[in-house]
């Protein structure tokens, strides 16, 4: 689950992370009142959306005066963010953040996060850090892997970090320890990454999380129910949202065939056959192992209810658990409760394959029949453009 | 012979008490496999499936001696059975449980560590040596003895190709998955390792996705040991959009850069056949046993 930079930061700043003052706003008016409240000369608005790079879109801005600051989340509010990491519609502004500003003499970058391969909980650092130096941080040789234990760093971890980030001792170890906090809280919370870029050191030699991001678990949620509270419903997609409810994997893209798959290794493989046939899926669906009827129901009613599918497509492969005659008998009740006239590309295989088919086969649906993905995907795609999506 | 388990590996089930964990014990049974127990805390000193139940892994070990342990157990307390039964000393730990959290995942791989015990998973479909022993969720139908090691990080995928080298008479080894999740258990370089040592296996299919390092760990264990087996795979996600995060991509890859085409090539460079598409593994695995 994301959670917005005000959630994020009042979470670090209780758990000892240095964030600079700061309120949420969701009217102009209330924007220039937390301007007045949080006093000095100097503010920073910000956009409150799920997405990074919102610099670049003109989601941050700096102003000297708080008509400014109501004129900037004036701009901001109800505006559309568009950025690398929305889709193409962008998301909505219903808030703004409200800073004091604070005087930069240098940026750099820090993030916490679990290390796959070893199995660990990592605090990565870059000697920059800002969104101009974004595409040099995927350079590993630009990245510190930082030995930031429980309490902060060791005599061998602080001559690192002052020689890499040409510091004091002092500074590297006050900047251990607030990674320390980071991490303790990274931990604590079931986070799934937190990054600060950038993290500030000031004009007085302190540090400051200008911007955080921050990622929780889904899979540990559970046991923070405080947390759960944060979730913003208005961010999610709401079809990814729908399919959440009835345990299906759905992830909203950019075409016009409706995909369901069993299985999120054949969701890609069949997205990657669409793309090659030169056609695009509206989406990615995984039906769990355990689904019943009734939720593979609704995510066929889901798709049928997306006004930019053209075409259906099910791959079903029979496992130990879920066969495809479940699959066939939750498409044939979910176009007998819809009516929808939207033909059908069907593959199935393995369990459940036979019974499968005859059970599509004779419930007026417009189905066709495909030997394997491949197939499945020449059709949909054919299907889609030619009903002119 | 097979890789990591066989006509005389003897299982316990964790939660087999359980709705689906009893199903797939059941097929375990109807297939040769040596249930020799469940643990089931509470119901210690009964009898389900015809086994005898404990309530915890330790008992189990001491009365029942088992090679393997099946995890069945819910997300959230599915960690502390894995570090239980690591703990208990059972060599081989197998965990279907999906969506557990990844802190959670790192505590059971700090437990493995220096251990006597292997993980396969979890989010894993299990293993199979077809005909000798089930540990998992997967089909039946499709498996037949043979000649190929499958390891693959996705089960649909796989029963796709069981199913492949099945119609294809060329049958399977053993075929397990290591898992969906970020955090696992043993992975492809070392299921590589363990096929080209079995003298049964003739040929081996790794099936991976996008995300994570398992490819590229394999292409360089590849690469040095260059096998006389062929070795077919296939990578799925090539075409698959970038995440829409919130964090910068690139450093959340940084441990595996998470490229389809950076793996493929690397595979391929290490002397891998590449299967543009899951169709067609069956057919490459064919074509290079011929040649082979």
């Amino acid at each position: 689950m994301n959670l917005h930079e005000y959630q994020a930061k009042a979470l670090l700043r209780d758990r000892g992370i240095p964030i600079p003052r700061g309120a949420v706003a969701s009217t102009p008016e209330q924007a220039r009142a937390r301007a007045e409240e949080l006093g000095g000369d100097a503010w920073v608005v910000k956009a409150q959306v799920h997405a990074g790079q919102r610099g670049k879109a003109g989601g941050v801005k700096i102003v000297d005066s708080v008509d400014a600051v109501a004129a900037a989340a004036k701009a901001m509010l109800g505006k559309r963010i568009v950025t690398g990491h929305t889709g193409r519609e962008g998301l909505a502004v219903r808030y703004v953040y409200v800073e004091e500003a604070c005087k930069v003499a240098r940026e750099i970058y820090a993030a916490v996060l679990v290390d796959r391969r070893e199995a660990r909980v990592s605090v990565i650092i870059a000697r920059e850090g800002g969104a101009a130096v974004e595409e040099r941080l995927a350079l590993p040789e630009n990245l510190i892997d930082a030995p930031v234990g429980p309490d902060g760093l060791d005599a061998a971890g602080i001559n690192l970090l002052a020689g890499e980030l040409e510091m004091s001792a002092d500074r590297a170890a006050l900047l251990g320890r607030i990674l320390a906090q980071a991490r303790n809280a990274f931990i604590e919370l079931d986070a799934s990454l937190i990054e600060f870029n950038p993290l500030a050191v000031t004009d007085s030699g302190d540090f400051a999380a200008l911007d955080v991001k921050m990622v929780l678990d889904d899979n540990a949620l559970s046991r923070h129910p405080e947390l759960q509270a944060l979730r913003d419903e208005d961010e999610v997609d709401p079809q990814e949202r729908e399919a959440d409810r009835f345990e299906l994997n759905y992830a909203r893209l950019d075409g016009n065939i409706g995909l369901m798959t069993t299985g999120a290794g054949l969701g890609l493989a069949a997205i990657d056959m669409i793309v090659e046939e030169g056609g695009e899926a509206a989406n990615f669906m995984d039906v769990r192992p355990m689904a019943s009827r009734d939720q593979v129901a609704e995510g066929i009613m889901l798709l049928l209810r997306d006004s930019r599918v053209r075409v259906v497509m099910v791959v079903a492969m029979g496992g130990g658990i879920l066969h495809c005659d479940t699959i066939a008998e939750g498409i044939a009740a979910a176009f007998r409760k819809s009516g929808a006239a939207i033909p059908v590309v069907f593959h199935a295989a393995g369990t459940g394959k036979e019974i499968s088919e005859l059970t599509l086969r004779n419930q007026g649906i417009p189905v066709a029949f495909a030997d394997s993905i491949g197939e499945a995907a020449r059709e949909a795609v054919r299907i889609a453009g030619s009903a002119g999506g | 012979m097979s890789i990591l388990v066989n006509r005389d590996t003897r299982v316990i089930f964790q939660g087999l008490t359980g709705a689906t964990a009893s199903r797939m014990a059941e097929r375990a049974i109807a297939v040769g496999t040596e249930l020799v127990g469940g643990v089931r805390p509470g119901k210690g000193g009964s009898r389900h499936l015809n086994v005898p139940l404990f309530d915890t892994v330790a008992q189990a070990v001491e009365a029942t001696r088992p090679d393997a342990t099946a995890v069945f157990v819910p997300p959230l307390n599915a960690a502390e059975a894995m570090i239980e039964a690591v703990e208990a000393g059972v060599k081989l730990i197998v965990c279907v449980t999906e969506r557990i959290p990844v802190l959670d995942m790192v505590r059971v791989r700090d437990a493995l560590s220096g251990s006597q015990s292997r993980l396969i998973g979890p989010n894993s479909f299990g293993i199979i040596t077809p005909g000798e022993c089930r540990i998992g969720v997967m089909p039946d139908r499709p498996h037949l003895p043979g000649k190929i090691g499958i390891a693959s990080r996705t089960a649909t995928l796989t029963y796709a190709v069981v199913d492949q080298t099945t119609r294809l008479g060329l049958g399977q080894s053993t075929s397990l998955g290591i898992g969906g999740d970020p955090v696992h258990g043993i992975g492809f370089a070392e299921c590589l390792e363990l096929f080209l040592a079995d003298e049964q296996t003739a040929g081996i299919v790794l099936i991976g996705e996008i995300g994570g390092s398992e490819e590229e760990e394999a292409a360089s264990l590849l690469g040095k040991s260059k096998p006389a087996k062929p070795v077919v795979a296939y990578v799925a996600g090539v075409h698959a959009p970038p995440a829409r995060r919130m964090g910068h991509a690139g450093t959340v890859d940084l441990f595996g850069s998470g490229d389809v085409r950076g793996k493929i090539d690397a595979l391929r460079d290490a002397g891998a056949i590449i299967a543009d598409n899951p169709s067609l593994i069956g057919h490459a695995m064919r074509e290079a046993l011929r040649q082979a």
